[in-house]
């Protein structure tokens, strides 16, 4: 079996000890998300607030292994601020690097922290707990899409 | 007498396997056991060698057939002191088996605000059949808490048995591996005027059973945590009560005649077996059956109390205060489940860092989430042991659980 070092990225550990964006923010203006992983139980709750169309704030809150708790802290970093448009192509992206035929498809993942997750893919019961966090934020965004 | 656990060992193929050139210790027996040569054997050999479906059919391989069935039958019966043969209702598995009674006694017995009493430390193949006949019929769930040591609380068990018509409780946890005084409920419930159902799943294949000195009604446990195959479980009830419970699945096998106008139902064991069953996996159990009485259930019993007493011992030593192990301290009380928390790792992580070094467990809610919130927990990694494993695989769980420092630096 492939080694834990590509697992457990020093990066990937980083986050998981020291989340980042952690917490609640108020709805409205905010929506609230919850995402579970009913085989394994891993939770996350994403709190997105957009305004004039950007991703203005973000925060997350969860329980959970260190994949899908490091994957929500990275992915908190890498949305805040960004367009929603370009936010929901780096949803796609990012699944594009987790489960797709082509990881290195998106430029973006190449540059950001977020490639330090391509070794989950080594893990094939592990990239669900990698992705939870990403599918919960495109159903926070569709909620924020009804309530605009 | 001792188990021979060296010569155990070589009666399981799958575990003279290296990965990465190292060996296995497989510690997810509470899960699913591995399966002796034996039970393969006894498998592949219906169907190369005398394959025909059971019956009906008048020639040689179908009168083979049949026995062979009858015979696992009657060693079922036996291994669980089941008075007749009869009352062993094959099923799919533990979860068919307890679904199976819920459906056809529920439906038939329970009715609006009557009581079903379950513990805190179900399985969820003994809380959502109950809950399914409970939401249909109006009926309440009450629940026997349980102590901060994981032993069934039973301070207020009159009070909670007051009007109940059914008690469905573990004989020993998956997660804890707290071993349930069976007995002493089940007299409780009897007196109460309840009709008592056990889960034997994880009791069956580690103690000697008798399902006659456990008081019990109705008692259902599942073939592949007992050597034997995927796909086969017992349903064992009392004659009086499987001939006073409606069928369940009606078609081939389970009727007497069949008319425009209805239908009468076989006698038992047939009533509850309808159509073509698992004929290699209901041998496959009786093989296994056998292997487990060639080892003696006894000296099963006595290897395990002995392992959990050294793993126990070994994990406090190693690791103090860092380790929390659910469930009794006292190995008496208990079967060979490890669910523990190493200092603040994750089980998942726990489970992958173990895997890296050939140690296999399970991590997760081990289909038992009303018990991991009450314990107010999300997961735990639990390794377990069973007739092959010895203190070198619990030597192998404490060292590997060290791993965890190097990746997490906790
Ligand atoms: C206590 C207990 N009950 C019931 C079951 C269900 O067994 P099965 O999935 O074979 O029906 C299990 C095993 O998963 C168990 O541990």
């Amino acid at each position: 079996m492939a080694g834990l070092e590509d697992l457990y990225k020093e990066i990937i550990v980083d986050h998981y000890k020291n989340p980042r964006n952690k917490g609640t923010l108020p709805t409205p203006p905010a929506v609230e998300e919850p995402g579970t992983n009913p085989y394994c139980g891993d939770e996350v709750v994403v709190y997105v607030q957009v305004d004039d169309g950007v991703v203005s704030d973000v925060a997350v809150e969860g329980r959970g292994c260190s994949i899908s708790q490091a994957s929500l802290s990275m992915m908190s970093e890498a949305i805040k601020g960004k367009p929603v448009e370009e936010v929901r192509g780096l949803i796609d992206e990012f699944k594009e690097m987790m489960t797709g035929a082509e990881p290195d498809a998106g430029d973006v993942m190449k540059k950001g922290e977020l490639a330090a997750l391509t070794g989950v893919r080594k893990f094939p019961d592990r990239i669900k707990c990698a992705i939870l966090s990403w599918n919960t934020l495109g159903q926070a965004l569709d909620k924020s899409d009804d309530n605009a | 007498m001792a188990l021979d656990v060296a010569a155990i060992k070589a009666d399981f193929p799958v575990l003279a396997r290296l990965v990465d050139g190292q060996p296995i210790h497989y510690m997810d027996s509470a899960a699913s056991s591995q399966k002796p040569t034996a039970v393969i054997d006894a498998m592949e050999n219906y169907y190369r060698n005398g394959y025909a479906s059971v019956n009906r059919g008048a020639y040689q391989l179908a009168r083979e057939a049949t026995q062979a069935v009858d015979a696992a039958r009657t060693a079922v019966a036996r291994f669980i002191g089941a008075p007749h043969a009869h009352e062993v209702i094959f099923t799919k598995n533990a979860t068919e088996s307890m679904n199976l009674f819920a459906q056809a006694w529920g439906r038939a017995n329970l009715g609006a605000g009557d009581v079903i009493v379950l513990t805190e430390m179900e399985h969820h193949a003994n809380i959502v059949p109950w809950q399914m006949v409970a939401a249909e019929k109006g009926s309440e769930i009450r629940w026997i808490p349980i102590t901060e040591s994981g032993e069934l609380d039973l301070t207020d068990l009159d009070r909670i048995l007051d009007g109940a018509k059914v008690v469905s409780v573990s004989a020993m946890s998956n997660v804890l591996g707290t071993i349930n005084p069976v007995r002493r409920i089940a007299d409780a419930a009897h007196a109460a005027g309840a009709v008592v159902a056990a889960d034997g799943s994880q009791y069956v294949p580690h103690l000697p059973t008798d399902v006659v000195e456990l008081g019990v009604d109705v008692f259902v446990f599942t073939g592949h945590k007992m050597l034997g195959p995927t796909g086969v479980g017992v349903l064992w009830g009392t004659t009086e009560l499987l001939d006073a419970m409606p069928p369940f699945l009606g078609g081939g096998d389970m009727i007497l005649t069949v008319t425009k106008e209805g239908f009468t139902t076989n006698e038992l064991p047939h009533k509850f077996e309808a159509g073509t069953p698992n004929i290699a996996e209901i041998i496959g159990l009786g093989a296994a059956v056998e292997y487990l009485e060639g080892l003696g259930m006894e000296a099963i019993r006595e290897h395990e109390v002995s392992l959990t007493a050294y793993g126990l011992r070994a994990l406090k030593e190693a690791y103090g205060d860092d380790i929390r192990i659910h469930g009794p301290s006292e190995p008496a009380n208990r079967g060979g489940i490890f669910s523990v928390e190493y200092k603040d790792v994750h089980p998942h992580d726990l489970g992958q860092i173990l895997d890296s070094h050939n140690v296999y467990v399970r991590a997760g809610h081990h289909c038992a989430k009303p018990l991991l919130q009450t314990m107010g927990i999300q997961a735990s990694a639990r390794a377990s042991v069973y007739v092959y494993n010895d203190e070198s695989d619990i030597d192998a769980f404490v060292a590997a659980l060290a791993g965890a420092d190097d990746i997490f630096g906790f």
